[in-house]
């Protein structure tokens, strides 16, 4: 690409297109490559952001044509995409779609599956280029890569082969060792992608831009001026239909192990060097290798589960009556832990992290809640309504930052009262967001990976985390909280033992 | 802006809400520039149109500035709108009289704060835009060539002024065409050795291209008058490869093809006014590949 003479870096108005290439999806019948991949690479298409012979090849045990497979495919570009819809682009689209029917340990099935990539390079232009993307549970992990290794998908003499693998990676220390284990006997480290959507790179970029790239707030990011911080990820549903999957994982494991920790790194980490992949990597090591879970369990953690009742409105169903749940369950829909990160920066800023199911809305925030000032010129009663000041960076929904400082109230008193200064990316932008997934599909085919975590993140995650659950994991008995509320009395006694109180988001 | 919701919960009502205000589009806040649309009466309706579509997808305060009649008293009519089915704020100010030589200063004092300042001339611009008394205001200067009786005069006109902040619409209109080019080398290796584009006479955009194609590749483009109205029909570049070919098969789509792979069809639609312009505001800062390329074409002339 560096040698094409039509590009430019300073030309800004030129998509960065990825090179041709295929997209080989496992697992393609499931709910997200439905809901959410497939939506996202038409929308890239219909950006204008994928190359003409781009391909996608679904692999499956279905017995579908291909015909049939793009029917699917267009019933779930047309449901899920946020962008119009485009016959154009749908035909350029369909022109690339293959199927590969077949049992993961068909042998078969692979080396048609081998014969269609083979194809591709020559009909599409594909040239060797290809993306493994396992969207299947991780116990498939194994025969879907010994398969790719042993009818050697894996190499190619020209062109680039990569996988992508969807959280969770592993649940526990050992198991995520024992996975990459498996992965990197096949492929190397540079072409393992590890999609974790919720910090997809706009989130982080702009994390990353709002800390450095602006001069107000690194003078003030220390726990000379910091007094906690509450990191949140809550949603308003309940498990869905994933009882299957989250009976057993848990919120800490689904949730705190790989979005909360990553934030959290985000959030404390040093200036990275540059902008580079590794630059990046290092600095979220650092905090992640030096973050330790708090010393009394008892005291600095809380878990529950949610209880039916009213939320936002509606009847739900209580945790332990949802289909397929065992009545015996013990697993949490609530946690909510204190960190601390043992650095110069934030030694005595406790991190607290919670996220949850059947919340009272769905928000994702970084809350940084400052020291009150030293001195108040004012009398008592003047600032009795007057709160910390807070900052706080909004990831979703309606990402954006809120400045939450006093103000007088107008009138003839003295008197103090917070009040909220508001930024939200939707407005002050011409595009909106794109969904996660389109960045992160993009940055696989144009081989970016800066904000991937690799796996001594992950395995460092696992870390701190893997005492928590052990200690849980003893309890005879487990909270509960009402859904539709903002999680158990468990939870606001965790963090009221350190003198403060969790925000409401 | 009004939503009515039934059957819902609390997650819709929240959706619902964020989506009212930003359609509503807070006063003051959050408005990411000044849009100054200088036009005539004729068309100021559709020229303010755009602008509202655009500020739909980007909250600005639009200022429409018609200048009328210059013979007579100085007089000035304005109009306020905020929120309605707008986000933002626009203000139509009718100018005429003495007054129109001095529009600028009507201008100014109703500028947001700090924010940056775009002028847009839907129609015939000023011959130098920069030295122009409300284009001076501005940080980007908006003009359309193609808008213009003498196409391509226009544009050597104001490539002639350029200073950075300066783009012309029909370089804007170029993207999509330079981008399959991009992804079409992308794909094919071998050093370009010369071209051909297919386009109707008079056409900027097309000169432009040829401009372009010309500073990045080092070759002579030739140029070839379509009969087929004065869109780009096709461009052909010679590798060693073989051709690369992208030719237009209907308003919305053209054949891609490059040595090596089949033949494919991609779309290649229109866009509008209002598109245009919101790829334009993408960058506020100064164009250096346009500079470039106008530079060549004028060197070339």
């Amino acid at each position: 690409m560096i040698d094409n003479p039509l590009r430019d870096q300073r030309d800004r108005r030129l998509p960065r297109i990825a090179g041709p290439c295929s997209l080989i999806l496992f697992g393609v019948t499931g709910d997200l490559a439905k809901k959410k991949l497939i939506p996202a690479v038409y929308d890239l298409a219909n950006r204008g952001l994928l190359p003409p012979g781009f391909a996608i090849v679904g692999f499956a045990r279905h017995d579908f044509g291909t015909q049939q497979f793009a029917g699917m495919i267009k019933k779930a570009a047309k449901d899920g995409a946020r962008t119009p819809w485009s016959e154009t682009v749908w035909k350029q689209l369909a022109a690339g779609i293959r199927f590969v029917p077949g049992e993961f340990d068909d042998d078969d099935a692979w080396e048609q599956l081998g014969k269609t990539m083979a194809e591709l390079d020559e009909q599409q232009g594909t040239g060797g280029n290809h993306a493994f993307y396992l969207s299947i549970p991780p116990g498939l992990f194994p025969v879907v890569v010994s398969q790719i290794k042993k009818h050697g998908l894996a190499e190619s003499t020209k062109g680039w082969r990569r996988v992508v693998i969807e959280k969770p990676f592993g649940h526990d220390l050992a198991s995520a060792k024992e996975l990459n284990h498996i992965v990197a006997e096949v492929f190397p480290r540079e072409s393992v992608f590890r999609i974790d959507h919720y910090l997809g790179k706009e989130t982080v970029q702009n994390l990353l831009a709002f800390r450095f790239a602006n001069g107000m707030f690194e003078p003030i990011w220390n726990n000379h001026y910091v007094d906690h911080v509450q990191i949140t990820m809550a949603e308003d549903i309940g498990i869905g239909s994933r009882a299957g999957y989250y009976d057993g994982i848990g919120a800490a494991r689904d949730v705190i192990q790989n979005h909360l920790l990553q934030l959290m790194a985000l959030i404390a980490m040093e200036e990275p060097v540059s902008f580079n992949a590794s630059s990046l990597r290092i600095e979220k090591q650092k905090i992640l290798a030096n973050a330790r879970p708090p010393a009394r369990m008892d005291l600095h953690t809380a878990r529950a589960q949610y209880a039916g009742g009213w939320a936002g409105g509606e009847h739900v169903l209580g945790y332990l009556d949802e289909e397929g749940i065992p009545k015996s369950s013990k697993t949490e829909t609530f946690a909510a832990m204190r960190i601390d990160i043992s650095t110069r920066r934030w030694a005595g800023v406790p991190f607290y992290l919670r996220a949850g199911k059947r919340l009272g809305r769905r928000v994702t925030e970084l809350a940084v809640v400052f020291k009150r000032a030293p001195h108040q010129p004012f009398s008592k009663n003047d600032v009795e309504e007057l709160g910390q000041n807070a900052l706080v960076m909004r990831i979703q929904p309606d990402e954006g930052v809120t400045l939450r400082f006093g103000a007088k109230v107008p009138g003839t008193t003295m008197e103090i009262r917070d009040v909220n200064m508001d930024f939200a990316y939707g407005g002050a932008f011409v595009e909106s967001s794109p969904e996660a997934y389109e960045r992160l599909i993009l940055d696989v085919l144009l081989g970016d990976p800066p904000l991937f975590p690799q796996h001594e993140e992950v395995e460092l995650a696992w870390k701190i985390l893997d005492p928590v659950i052990a200690h849980w994991d003893r309890q005879k008995s487990i909270d509960t909280y009402p859904s539709g509320t903002w999680g158990p009395e468990s939870a606001d006694a965790m963090i009221a033992r350190d003198g403060r109180t969790w925000r409401r988001p | 802006m009004e939503i009515a919701l039934e059957k819902t919960n609390s997650a819709r009502i929240a959706r619902a809400l964020v989506k009212a205000r930003m359609a509503a589009g807070s006063p003051a806040m959050d408005m990411a520039f000044t849009l100054l649309v200088v036009t005539d009466d004729e068309n100021v309706a559709e020229a303010l149109k755009t602008a509202t579509t655009l500020s739909r997808e980007h909250p600005s305060r639009v200022i429409g500035v018609i200048l009328g009649d210059g013979r007579g008293a100085a007089h000035l009519n304005a109009k306020v709108r905020v929120g309605e089915s707008s986000s933002g704020e626009s203000i139509l100010l009718r100018i005429s009289g003495e007054l129109t030589k001095h529009a600028e200063s009507v201008v100014l004092p109703l500028l947001l704060p700090d924010s940056p300042t775009v002028v847009w001339w839907p129609g015939k611009a000023p011959t130098n835009p920069s030295e122009d008394a409300i284009g001076k205001l501005a940080q980007r200067r908006l003009t359309d060539a193609e808008a213009t009786d003498s196409a391509i005069r226009s544009l050597k006109s104001v490539a002639r002024h350029y200073v950075p902040g300066d783009t012309d619409l029909s370089w804007t209109r170029l993207t999509p065409w330079r981008a399959l080019l991009a992804a079409a080398l992308d794909q094919s290796s071998g050093k370009v050795t010369g071209g051909t584009i297919v386009a109707g006479s008079g056409n900027p955009a097309a000169t432009l291209l040829v401009a372009w194609l010309e500073s990045r590749l080092k070759v002579d483009i030739t140029t070839r008058r379509s009969d087929k109205g004065d869109q780009i029909m096709s461009v052909a570049l010679n590798t060693h490869g073989g051709d690369v070919l992208i030719k237009r098969i209907s308003d919305h789509s053209c054949h891609f093809s490059v040595p090596g792979s089949s033949p494919r069809e991609v779309p290649l639609g229109p866009r509008t006014l209002a598109e245009l312009l919101a790829e334009d505001l993408r960058r506020l800062d100064a164009d250096e590949v346009y500079e470039a390329t106008i530079k060549h074409m004028l060197e070339d002339a």
